[in-house]
């Protein structure tokens, strides 16, 4: 059977099915058995948990897991599908962290048209600059045109009532939910010596990275977490649960080095970036949401709460990440 | 009368969902197919579709919305409040040049009201009668205390909309697809010789006790 060099769905599928990209069908290999032992151990821990704390714990633990089944599912299928596939993904993502972030902040009636331009044609446009990979423009749409366009666009309203804090809150929306992390659809557009084709398996890797920091800190902290980080913003952020959550996403990071154009060194040193750029974005948008008044931004996805919530690391490390691969693999 | 849905109507909800993301609380009853009048604050073109989508769909398909007159009578409006909502609609504010004349006129808005309930249907009403900003609600205004002693057996269910005037102000064609909040309360009914002004005052309270708690 032969597949056709022009790509889409059926290509991409027959491609992993006939071993061109044995690599990528690995990581997935892999993720399945993560979830796989996962739902495992979250079944054996509901047994045995006594007490009616513990239970919750262990009941929002396999709710989590069953979230994530769902989540490495619809991901999955949008990197089988091909670049548009993950590019709508992506701007299906940045539209609800905005949403979910926009709802939070107290925007006025003179917002309205602005914001309307911030959903329907600042957010597709970004995205569709990376669809037709145009780099130059990508770069620059949101931290300076709309980053112009917003404060000129509300005070045409007429509304100059905490303007600047309007405008300000606005603009560091579309640059976290939308700018910052269109950069991990973005690694599609980047060309590597050697490695062309395989972009997909660069996205992946970022990902995985970053949710393992997440579900590490999660996990080392629950099992050591003793000294908060910062208990003012986060209750839940330990030195025990960063380092662990840290420590064991590098290590990750590195045991895949065969998946990316890395030496295990370097993708190393790329999972350590990522881990850290990880926790800090968990801990600023903690910080956003303890002065909002709420424990988390939306109640989308069961157990984790909103989208915002499950993308908030992503959003820091694909910046940094798609900037380090850019600079030091491209030539 | 029949029991099906115009598929339009269907379709508008779930596009009205969508874009409002609306989270649905029912705190003070279940949701239940019994003669009800929900009522609610009013900011946004989205209030009644909101509501009316939030109601599983046998309740759905007995609830009607009352909308103004003066501003659901003509072409696409008129179609889509009629045919496809079923609404029923009211003449709002006097018209009459005595005092006699307007409480004829009201008392002529109730009749069509309470025959329009029958013994099946629950109605979607909008006590302000008229969209505000948002920020404060409006006094209500006393169809309401009509109605609920017309039909004394009815459950009047208080139902606060949140974030709508933000998603589709009044004016605004363009929504901007923000996550709202439904919040159903405790279904309450006309005490014996309540007054008028003691249970508009009541009612509106009902409906503002359900906002969310630390928002203004």
């Amino acid at each position: 059977m032969t597949t056709s060099a022009s790509g889409g769905p059926a290509a991409t599928i027959g491609w992993l099915v006939h071993g061109k990209d044995p690599q990528l069908a690995w990581l997935f290999c892999g993720v399945l058995g993560v979830l796989i032992l996962a739902s495992v151990i979250g079944a054996t821990l509901k047994r045995t948990a006594k007490s009616e704390a513990a239970r919750a714990t262990i009941d929002n633990l396999n709710a989590r897991t069953r979230a994530w089944w769902k989540m490495c599912a619809i991901f999955a299928l949008t990197l089988l599908v091909g670049r548009i596939g993950s590019l709508v993904l992506f701007a299906l993502l940045s539209l609800l962290a905005l949403r979910e972030y926009i709802t939070l902040m107290p925007t006025r009636r003179g917002d309205h048209r602005t914001l309307v331009w911030t959903f329907f044609f600042i957010t597709p446009l970004q995205y569709y600059l990376i669809a037709i990979r145009w780099y130059g423009f990508f770069a620059i749409m949101v931290p300076a045109m709309a980053f112009l366009f917003i404060p000129t666009r509300i005070a045409l309203s007429g509304d100059t009532q905490c303007f600047l804090e309007r405008a300000a809150k606005i603009q560091f929306g579309i640059m976290i939910c939308l700018y910052c992390l269109s950069y991990a659809p973005a690694l599609l557009m980047i060309t590597i010596p050697g490695f062309a084709g395989h972009d997909a398996r660069l996205l992946l890797y970022l990902v995985l990275v970053v949710q393992m920091t997440d579900v590490m800190k999660y996990v080392w902290g629950k099992l050591l977490g003793r000294h908060k980080i910062v208990p003012l913003v986060s209750p839940n952020k330990t030195w025990e649960g960063f380092v662990g959550g840290v420590l064991s996403a590098t290590a990750v990071g590195a045991a895949l080095w065969w998946a990316t154009p890395f030496t295990p060194l370097q993708s190393a040193g790329m999972s350590l970036m990522i881990a850290l750029l990880g926790a800090a974005g968990g801990l600023v948008m903690s910080a956003i949401k303890r002065d909002a008044g709420v424990k988390d931004f939306g109640t989308m996805i069961e157990g984790h709460g909103g989208i915002l919530d499950r993308i908030d690391s992503l959003c820091f490390a694909a910046p940094i990440f798609f900037h380090l691969v850019r600079y030091y693999f491209v030539p | 009368m029949s029991r099906r849905i115009h598929p339009l109507a269907s379709v508008i909800a779930a596009v009205a969902r969508g874009i409002s993301g609306v989270q649905v609380r029912w705190l003070g009853c279940r949701p239940d197919v019994k003669q009800r009048i929900y009522f609610a604050n009013h900011t946004s073109h989205l209030d009644f579709v909101v509501l009316w989508s939030a109601l599983p769909g046998e309740v759905r398909a007995r609830t009607r919305p009352v909308a103004a007159k003066d501003y659901w009578d003509s072409g696409m409006r008129a179609y889509l409040a009629q045919n496809v909502f079923r609404a029923v609609l009211v003449q709002r504010g006097a018209r009459a040049n005595t005092p006699e004349e307007a409480r004829a006129e009201a008392a002529a808005v109730i009749d069509r009201l309470a025959e329009a309930m029958g013994e099946t249907e629950s109605l979607i009403f909008f006590p302000e009668g008229t969209r505000g900003t948002g920020e404060t609600m409006a006094p209500f205004r006393g169809g309401l205390y009509y109605l609920a002693k017309k039909r004394p057996d009815v459950e009047l269910v208080p139902v606060y909309l949140e974030n709508l005037y933000r998603i589709l102000p009044k004016g605004e064609v363009l929504p901007v697809p923000l996550v709202s909040l439904l919040t159903f309360g405790e279904p309450m009914h006309l005490k014996d010789a309540e007054e008028k002004r003691d249970f508009l005052e009541r009612a509106g309270a009902a409906v503002s006790a359900l906002r969310r708690k630390g928002q203004s």
